[in-house]
């Protein structure tokens, strides 16, 4: 993330563009963004009263961005360092579309790196599921089979959310995690349907990652706020569609999709987290903690 | 938008910026330039741009150079980043499909549609990609990823040359 200023603000409008002289944000006058506008107006936007719940779905978004960033010279091999790297870059870039748009309507006028850089533990939104360490290779497509087709099923219905920019970035993100649940979809069929060992490791996987995905599903107070809104989706609806979706790739890689867990995670979506996460947000954080109010 | 020269100078200059990760192509050929409206009377250029890919890091390099090309000829740019409607490499043109050509990037074919709700086929190396240096159909894809967020990279078994294809979206 660069400095705010020179920052191109991602700000979704339906084409043609209507009234530059007012909706226009831009970096050659170096206005500030759209986050700080909402604070100059007096706080919250009491008609917009979801900010927490895009708060959940962006900071998934950037958890595992930065989890799936430590992948990069540790892959198995050179290309798949890209790949993940690649992932983990969409990621990213589906939260940097939402931080400065929940900042003005949160009512604090946070900026992206605010959100990203400054915020303790237990301000973090985000699931479990994200947070994990990296683990075997296995896990990370475990992980990755059931976000992304996680993401795939919320995205297809955050297009027709009553907010159109998060329709708006919903429309972008659901293209590029298709594409991530498709590269998932490879790996877990081809080690699936590989050699023993792989075969095996990849089963333990889907076992290992099982007790971290019933919090995917769970409809806390913001999601059943924002989804009666019409401006997000309830996520016990995406449930079926999304275990189908997994269940046909574990099917053809001729394992088994594992079905209960004695024990699950939740506390994620009221900044409950687990182990790993004070880590990796020290590294996360570490540099620009480090360095108050550096701009780069 | 109303009241508005198209003022051509300025604005050619700003269509012919090179994508800063494939210079090859010009950002107007790539279909990320979606509008230029210049101002003749107070000198002002509203410049709408939109990712290739939500995390585009050229974005940032794109949208300083569409500021500079504006100064030097002394207009203001205002940028802007629209995500909606999301871009799809059906807009690139056909001049930027033969300059990728040239330079040894498959260029996309047509963008895919639907199944957004219905589960994904499995399949290996579904896509049918023709190599851009002997033309050869029989291609694999040997990485879903690529140098950059939007290409692949894919070999022809015909010529054994490996390539970078431009993944359509």
């Amino acid at each position: 993330m660069s400095d705010h200023a020179t920052a191109p603000v991602t700000e979704p409008v339906t084409e043609p563009v209507t009234d530059p002289a007012t909706s226009a944000t831009e970096s050659a006058r170096r206005e500030p963004l759209p986050g700080a506008a909402g604070s100059a107006d007096g706080g919250a936007h009491d008609d917009k009263p979801y900010a927490g719940y895009l708060l959940g779905l962006a900071d998934d978004a950037m958890v595992y961005a930065q989890r799936l960033g430590e992948w990069m010279t540790n892959a198995p091999q050179i290309e798949e360092d890209m790949a993940l790297g690649n992932v983990a870059l969409d990621l990213l870039g589906q939260a940097r579309g939402l931080y400065p748009y929940i900042g003005s309507i949160d009512g604090t006028g946070r900026g992206e790196d605010d959100y990203a850089m400054l915020r303790d533990e237990r301000e973090w939104r985000n699931v479990h599921l994200v947070e994990q360490e990296r683990g075997d290779f296995a896990d990370e497509m475990a992980r990755l089979l059931w976000f992304s087709a996680y993401q795939v099923e919320l995205h297809a219905g955050l297009t027709d959310s009553s907010d159109d920019i998060v329709a708006g970035v919903a429309g972008k993100a659901l293209k590029e995690v298709r594409y991530h649940l498709d590269h998932a979809s490879l790996w877990v069929v081809r080690l699936g349907d590989g050699t023993d060992e792989s075969h095996a490791r990849m089963q333990a996987a889907l076992e290992r990652v099982l007790p971290q995905l019933a919090e995917l599903f769970d409809d806390d107070e913001a999601s059943v706020l924002a989804a009666g809104l019409g401006v997000g989706v309830l996520p016990s609806t995406l449930h079926d569609a999304v275990v189908a979706r997994v269940a046909r790739v574990v099917e053809q890689a001729t394992l088994t999709l594992p079905d209960g867990s004695r024990w699950r995670s939740r506390g994620g979506r009221s900044g409950i987290h687990s182990r790993p996460m004070g880590s990796l947000l020290a590294e996360l954080q570490h540099i620009a903690r480090s360095h108050p109010g550096a701009t780069w | 938008m109303t009241a508005v020269v198209v003022e051509p100078a300025v604005a050619e200059a700003i269509s012919r910026i090179p994508d800063p990760e494939v210079p090859v192509i010009s950002i107007a050929d790539l279909g990320i330039l979606r509008a230029v409206d210049v101002d003749e009377q107070t000198h002002t250029v509203a410049v709408t741009i939109t990712p290739t890919y939500s995390g585009c890091p050229a974005m940032e390099a794109i949208a300083s150079r569409i500021v500079f090309e504006a100064d030097r000829r002394g207009y203001a740019a205002e940028v802007r980043t629209q995500l909606s409607p999301a871009w799809t490499t059906d807009w690139m043109s056909d001049e930027g499909r033969a300059a990728l050509l040239r330079f040894g990037i498959a260029p996309p074919g047509p963008a895919p549609v639907g199944d957004v709700h219905g589960p994904l086929a499995v399949t290996l190396s579904r896509h049918v990609v023709d190599c851009p240096r002997c033309g050869s159909a029989d291609t694999t894809e040997i990485a879903h990823f690529g140098s950059t967020a939007c290409k692949a990279l894919r070999r022809c078994n015909a010529c054994l040359e490996p390539f970078d294809a431009f993944k359509a979206i």
